[in-house]
Order: structure tokens, then C-alpha cells, then sequence
């Protein structure tokens, strides 16, 4: 029995086994200083070139720092001072633009700074944990990893750092700096009446957000309608195309039905043509003078001058989205419901038909509930997609029809539509980022919220 | 009964027949116009009083303005390098996370799954700064690499799908290949990506057709460089005000050129697509 209860000793053998606060407590002196003076507990313990890529890393950054980062820091927290001035030269006799700093740079130098801060700290940990690491192995008499040995860790144990290194970076240029950045934008007083290099905009706090939900004021105004507007855009197109999908996936599977595949290509048919273009005729087709106007007209249902205002009337505008939207959604739920379909158990149908039951019975009782349980996933996908539709929108209607009620807001506009409008249109970008962490709120708050709600999250086995 | 389940067998066929009639009439549309002989916008009518193959002859020998077939160029090549750099992001980062255990693999998936929720081009202007800093919208050459590193650069969080896929890939494989004395790049490179065609078919033409049908990150970037326009920013710019009564027809006719590829493209990733979300080898 003596053998389970021996307290097993770690071995560290690699530099990701030990904690960092671990590495700072055990480690001797030269593995505590490796933390400040990257690569010297390698460099003592002949692992040169390992030592020396920490040790040049962190003289890199050091020398950013002397050179630009400090300055770049105290740019970030004032945003720039000197704001652009106008000079008359008499000599010339124009006005000459001195140079002042550019509020917009400062923040992104900044952030960039900050960025390059984090990965140096990051450097220094792995620094210490590589030197403690080296310790324990020369403490243990066990042998110490050449440069060679760590190049070939790289398709080992390592691998993952190996295969990592070129997207994170990817993702970190494309995507987690700008976030950041427009993160920061939502508490400064980056609008249109402050536009860099031109003038200067500084930190506002929560500013933003207090106008965006301040009574009476004309944010507030179109804030909320906007949103209830995507909210309720979400839950329709989300749940009419999701229905009526599956109605035509039951309506093509059922048994009577001859030449599936026929049937079937001529709805894929619609999703294979790319989405602008059959976004960008359906308006035309829709225009006011487009051939379902011309339609109407032949049929004499409208005047021959008059036309129908699809796009034009606020609500005729909500329904034919909405309709629209059917037509390019419905096939999408047909191909990807077909599958599941198939894959309900027969018995259940078989057994609901001995006892009586009518077909919309069958659909409410057996198929629903089956492909919700299969699908819920799915939806909540579908709806965060629907919240950010921005191509059904902006090539519909645009966002239109506008309305002088809102601000810089159309009566279809969607939070992202918005957000587009307000930042590449009005450039009040602090308002746009103030909108976009919005969205990010509904939408982590939707997906928790319903994801833990779902039977398949909280009943895996349910139809097994 | 046997005449009841007849008339119902009708009617779903009839009601089919009228459902894919609407389904198809737009496309048909489409075709239609793009055949026009008349120029000019919108019609009294909507029969074409004449057929014509001039509209497509007219995209290939444009003008300044509207210059089909480098746009068609422009956005082939862009898609291929995007494709390439994109589909490697995403088998590096879902095999790792498929395959390899590390400190940081939880955390790294749900840091994914966040910055998924943000809207996509929020941080658009931020992108479009950094590219501007780093020189790379000086010249119309250059934005094209900066369009190819927007496409790909985020790419590595897609890996969703794919990490299913590997997923599937049966374990006992990679360990007889340890066992044999391979290391883990081997394991990658000679046994799952040969086993992960339809995967990687799917990553691929997915990542491809992404730079036909975007138009807001290629607007933002290309600006008014007409000439290094991508096929969708170009189409747009046909309809707009000043040029719709030139160009409408030709929009059309555009519009089935660029469909009739991505259309065969997407109806080949269907099938990718079921095995790929079916999984790989089975037993």
C-alpha cells in the first residue's frame, strides 16, 4: 500500500511543468535574477543560445522602449498635447499647417507599446521557469538540453508552440490589437468634430456610454428602436426561416414525394449563387420601378404611375427584408435540417401512428422537439448571425428609409448597420465603438444564457 | 385511402412545383436581363424586346471605369493567396487543438469562442490604421497584400470545424506511428493531413470563396483605386447612381459570369462538407 501513498515527486523537465511563483520561490539566485536579466540562469548553465535569444529579446524591447515606447506611454495617457496650429507665412502668403500630434496614433502607438509590454513579460516568465527548469535538472544530475535538443523539441513535446506561433501572431495583428484599440476609442471623444491629425481628442470616461442611454437625448432615441428592431429581426428571421425550412426539408423527405434530388437543386440552386448577388437584384427587383412594380402595374393592381413602397415605407420595408430574407435562408435550413431528418428514429413516428396521432400532431410532438434538441446550438448561432447581418441590410435597403428622429439611423437599420454608418459615414467612432461592446454584450449574454438552457447542454442522452 | 394519399401527393407536388418556381424566378431574372439587348435601367416591361451577347463582349472590353476581366484577375489572385495562407492557419490551430495537450489550450479556445462575438468590422478602422502604418496602402499593389493579409490574418480562429473533423480521426492511429518512432510534426504532416481531404477541401474552397463575396473590408481598404478593385466592390460600384443606366445590364451579366463558378464551387464543397462534418475514418 506504501507505494499510493508516497507523495510523488514533481519532475520538471521542461519549462511549461513548473508554475511561475514556483520557479521565483525553489529557484536559486541565478534563476531569481533570470526573471529580470532574461536567459542568465541558461547562459551560466552552457546553454548559450537559448540564453542569448532571451537575452537579445529582451534587449530589443529595451532598446524600443528608450528609443519610442516611453514616449509612445506618455502619448497614450494624454493622447497628444500639441494640437495642430495654422501659421501665416507672409512670405508666401499662405497659411502653413505646423505639425501637432495625431491622437489617433498616439492611442495605437500606445496600445502597441502595451502589447509588446505584455509578450515581454510573458518572455521573462518562460525565461525564469527555463532557468529554474535547468537548475532542477542539474540539481538531479540529469542531462541538460542542448540548442539542438530544444530545435527538436519543436516537433516534439513542442509542437504546439511551433504550429501556434504564425496564426496567434495573425490573430494578434488582426484582430485582438484593433479590438483593443477600439475598445479604448469607446471612452475617448473620437467623433466628428474631432478628427486627428487636424485636432485632438482626448479620454472622456464613460461619457459615451452615459449619452447613449441619457434620457431625451437623441442618441437615446435611436439606440433603443434600433435595437428593439434587432432584436425582433433576429427572432423573426431567425425562427421563419428556421420553421418554414423545415417544413420544406419534411415536405421534400416525406415518402410520396418522386425525384428528391430534383427538388432539392432547384432550392440549392439559390444558396450556390454568391450572397451580393442575389442581395444586390433582389433590390432592383424590388425597386420602385423594378419588374415586380411593373408587375403589379400590368395586373392593374396599382395605377400605372404608382408603385409599391418596398423599400421606401418603414414597414413595407421590415416586411419585404423579412420575406427576403425567407427566400435566402429557408434553403440553407433545408440542406443542413435533411441530414438530422433522416436520422430521427422510425419506431417513434410508427408508434404515434398507431395511436392516432394527425401529422401536424407528429410535426409538434415527435420532429420539433427532436430537431430543437439536435439543432438548439445551431439556433443560437444563427440568431448572433442574424443580430450581425450586416449584408442582408446594408444591400437591401441600406438601412433605409431614413428618419430625422434618429440619429444618423434609418427606420431598418441594425445595431451593426449602425455602427457601420456611424463610424465609415459620420466618423464618430467613439459612438461606434460604444456600440459594438454593446453588441458584444447581447450577444455573450444571449448565447450563455440560452446555451445553458438547452437540452443538449443539459441532457446529453435525451433521445439516445 | 388510396385516393386520399393521392390527392395529398398532388398537392405536395404542386405546392413544391409553385414553392421552387419562386425559388428559381429571381435567378431566372438574372439570366434574363443579363441577356438584354436594350440598355438602360429599369423597364415598363419585363420580357426583353431583344436578346443580345453584347453585355458580356462589353465587360471584356470596358473602359477605364469598369475593367471585368482585371477585376476577375485581381480577386483570383487575392483569393489564392489568401486561401493558401488561411487554410494553413486553420489545420495549425485545430490540430493543436485537437490533438496536442498543453498548459494553455482551454484558455486559447475560450478566448476564441470571445472574440467571435464581437462584430466583425468594429475594429475595421483600427485594421485599416495598423495597415496604414505599416505602409501598406501606399500603392495599389501593396493594398492587395494588405486585402490577402485581412482575409488570412484572423483566420486561425475558424478552426472549429476542422478540430471537429480531427476529433474524429481515431487516436489509436497516431500512437501505432509513435510507436513506430514518429514525432508528432511527422504524425501531422505524413498521417492526419492525408487522412483530412475532405476537411481540407472544405477549409480551402470556403477560404476562397471569401474574397468574391466580401465587400465592406475590400471597400474600406481599396478605396477608389478602380483598377485594383475586387469583383464585388466593382459590381457594386456599377450600380451605382451615375452608372446604373450604362451598366445595368452588364451588372447582370457580371453577376452570372461570377455565380457560375462559385455555384459549381459551392455545390462541390456540399458534398465535402457532409463528410467533413460526418467525420473521417470510422471504426
Amino acid at each position: 500500500m506504501g507505494i499510493f501513498n508516497k507523495k510523488i515527486q514533481p519532475v520538471y523537465t521542461k519549462p511549461g511543468d513548473a508554475g511561475v511563483s514556483q520557479a521565483f520561490k525553489n529557484g536559486n539566485v541565478m534563476t531569481k535574477l533570470s526573471f529580470f536579466i532574461f536567459g542568465l540562469g541558461n547562459i551560466t548553465n552552457r546553454q548559450i543560445v537559448r540564453g542569448l535569444i532571451f537575452l537579445a529579446i529582451e534587449i530589443g524591447y529595451f532598446i524600443y522602449l528608450v528609443s519610442f515606447g516611453i514616449g509612445a506611454l506618455g502619448d497614450f495617457i494624454t493622447l497628444g498635447t500639441v494640437e495642430q496650429g495654422q501659421v501665416y507665412n507672409e512670405a508666401l502668403g499662405i497659411y502653413e499647417y505646423s505639425a501637432g500630434d495625431d491622437s489617433m496614433l498616439c492611442l495605437l502607438y500606445g496600445v502597441i507599446t502595451l502589447v509588446l509590454t505584455a509578450a515581454a513579460v510573458f518572455v521573462g516568465c518562460m525565461s525564469g521557469k527555463s532557468a529554474y527548469c535547468t537548475q532542477f535538472r542539474k540539481e538531479k544530475g540529469m542531462s541538460i538540453p542542448s540548442f539542438k535538443d530544444d530545435i527538436r523539441s519543436l516537433t516534439e513535446e513542442n509542437l504546439h508552440a511551433f504550429l501556434l506561433a504564425f496564426p496567434i501572431f495573425g490573430i494578434l495583428c488582426f484582430t485582438i490589437v484593433p479590438l483593443i484599440f477600439m475598445i479604448l476609442i469607446a471612452f475617448t471623444s473620437y467623433d466628428h468634430e474631432h478628427q486627428p491629425p487636424g485636432n485632438l481628442f482626448t479620454w472622456v470616461g464613460l461619457e459615451n456610454f452615459k449619452s447613449m442611454f441619457s434620457q431625451g437625448s437623441k442618441l437615446a432615441a435611436t439606440f433603443w428602436p434600433v435595437l428593439s428592431w434587432t432584436l425582433i429581426w433576429a427572432v423573426v428571421a431567425t425562427v421563419t426561416c428556421y420553421i418554414l425550412g423545415l417544413l420544406l426539408a419534411l415536405l421534400i423527405n416525406r415518402k410520396g414525394t418522386r425525384a428528391k434530388g430534383f427538388w432539392r437543386f432547384m432550392f440549392v440552386l439559390s444558396v450556390a449563387v454568391p450572397q451580393f448577388v442575389t442581395l444586390l437584384s433582389m433590390r432592383t427587383i424590388f425597386n420602385a420601378n423594378g419588374p415586380v412594380n411593373v408587375l403589379f402595374r400590368e395586373f392593374g393592381m396599382i395605377g400605372a404611375t404608382e408603385s409599391i413602397p418596398f423599400f421606401t415605407n418603414p414597414l413595407y420595408a421590415k416586411i419585404t427584408i423579412i420575406c427576403i430574407n425567407i427566400w435566402i435562408g429557408v434553403p440553407f435550413t433545408m440542406l443542413s435540417t435533411t441530414g438530422i431528418l433522416q436520422n430521427i428514429p422510425g419506431e417513434l413516428y410508427e408508434a404515434a401512428k398507431i395511436d392516432g396521432a394527425s401529422a401536424p400532431t407528429i410535426f409538434r410532438k415527435i420532429t420539433l422537439p427532436y430537431m430543437l434538441f439536435v439543432m438548439t446550438p445551431n439556433l443560437i448561432t444563427s440568431f448572433t448571425g442574424n443580430i450581425n447581418n450586416f449584408n442582408v441590410i446594408f444591400l437591401l435597403s441600406g438601412g433605409g428609409p431614413d428618419s430625422l428622429d434618429y440619429y444618423y439611423a434609418g427606420k431598418t437599420d441594425l445595431l451593426v448597420t449602425w455602427l457601420y454608418r456611424l463610424t465609415i459615414t459620420q466618423k464618430d467612432y467613439n459612438l461606434g465603438a460604444v456600440i459594438g461592446i454593446l453588441v458584444f454584450i447581447i450577444l455573450a449574454t444571449v448565447s450563455l444564457l440560452t446555451y445553458r438552457r438547452t437540452g443538449s447542454y443539459k441532457d446529453e442522452g435525451a433521445f439516445q | 385511402m388510396r385516393a386520399k394519399r393521392i390527392i395529398t401527393d398532388t398537392a405536395c407536388h404542386i405546392l413544391l412545383a409553385i414553392l421552387s418556381f419562386i425559388w428559381v424566378l429571381p435567378i431566372f431574372y438574372v439570366v434574363l436581363t443579363s441577356f438584354r439587348e436594350e440598355s438602360g435601367s429599369y423597364k415598363s416591361y419585363i420580357w426583353p424586346r431583344g436578346f443580345t451577347l453584347d453585355n458580356y463582349i462589353n465587360l471584356f472590353h470596358g473602359n477605364n471605369n469598369v475593367n471585368f476581366s482585371r477585376w476577375f484577375m485581381n480577386t483570383l489572385i487575392i483569393a489564392i493567396f489568401s486561401t493558401l495562407l488561411s487554410a494553413f492557419f486553420v489545420l495549425c490551430v485545430s490540430y493543436v487543438m485537437s490533438r496536442l495537450r498543453f498548459k494553455m489550450r482551454k484558455t486559447f479556445m475560450n478566448i476564441a469562442l470571445v472574440l467571435g462575438m464581437f462584430p466583425g468590422f468594429m475594429s475595421m478602422i483600427a485594421v485599416y490604421y495598423i495597415l496604414k502604418g505599416l505602409g501598406l496602402l501606399e500603392t495599389g499593389v501593396l493594398k492587395q497584400v494588405a486585402l490577402v493579409l485581412v482575409y488570412s490574418g484572423g483566420a486561425g480562429l475558424g478552426f472549429y470545424m476542422a478540430k471537429g473533423f480531427f476529433d474524429t480521426i481515431p487516436k489509436t492511429i497516431d500512437e501505432a506511428a509513435y510507436i513506430d518512432g514518429a514525432t508528432k510534426w511527422d504524425t501531422f504532416v505524413k498521417i492526419t493531413v492525408p487522412l483530412s481531404k475532405p476537411i481540407i477541401t472544405y477549409t480551402l474552397i470556403t477560404a476562397f470563396m471569401g474574397p468574391w463575396v466580401d465587400y465592406i473590408f475590400a471597400k474600406v481598404i481599396m478605396g477608389n483605386e478602380t483598377p485594383y478593385y475586387t469583383i464585388a466592390i466593382g459590381l457594386w460600384t456599377m450600380l451605382e447612381q451615375e452608372y446604373v443606366e450604362y451598366y445595368y445590364t452588364q451588372f447582370y451579366a457580371g453577376c452570372v459570369i461570377i455565380s457560375i463558378p462559385i455555384a459549381i464551387l459551392f455545390l462541390l464543397t456540399q458534398k465535402c462538407y457532409v463528410e467533413g462534418v460526418s467525420g473521417a475514418v470510422k471504426g
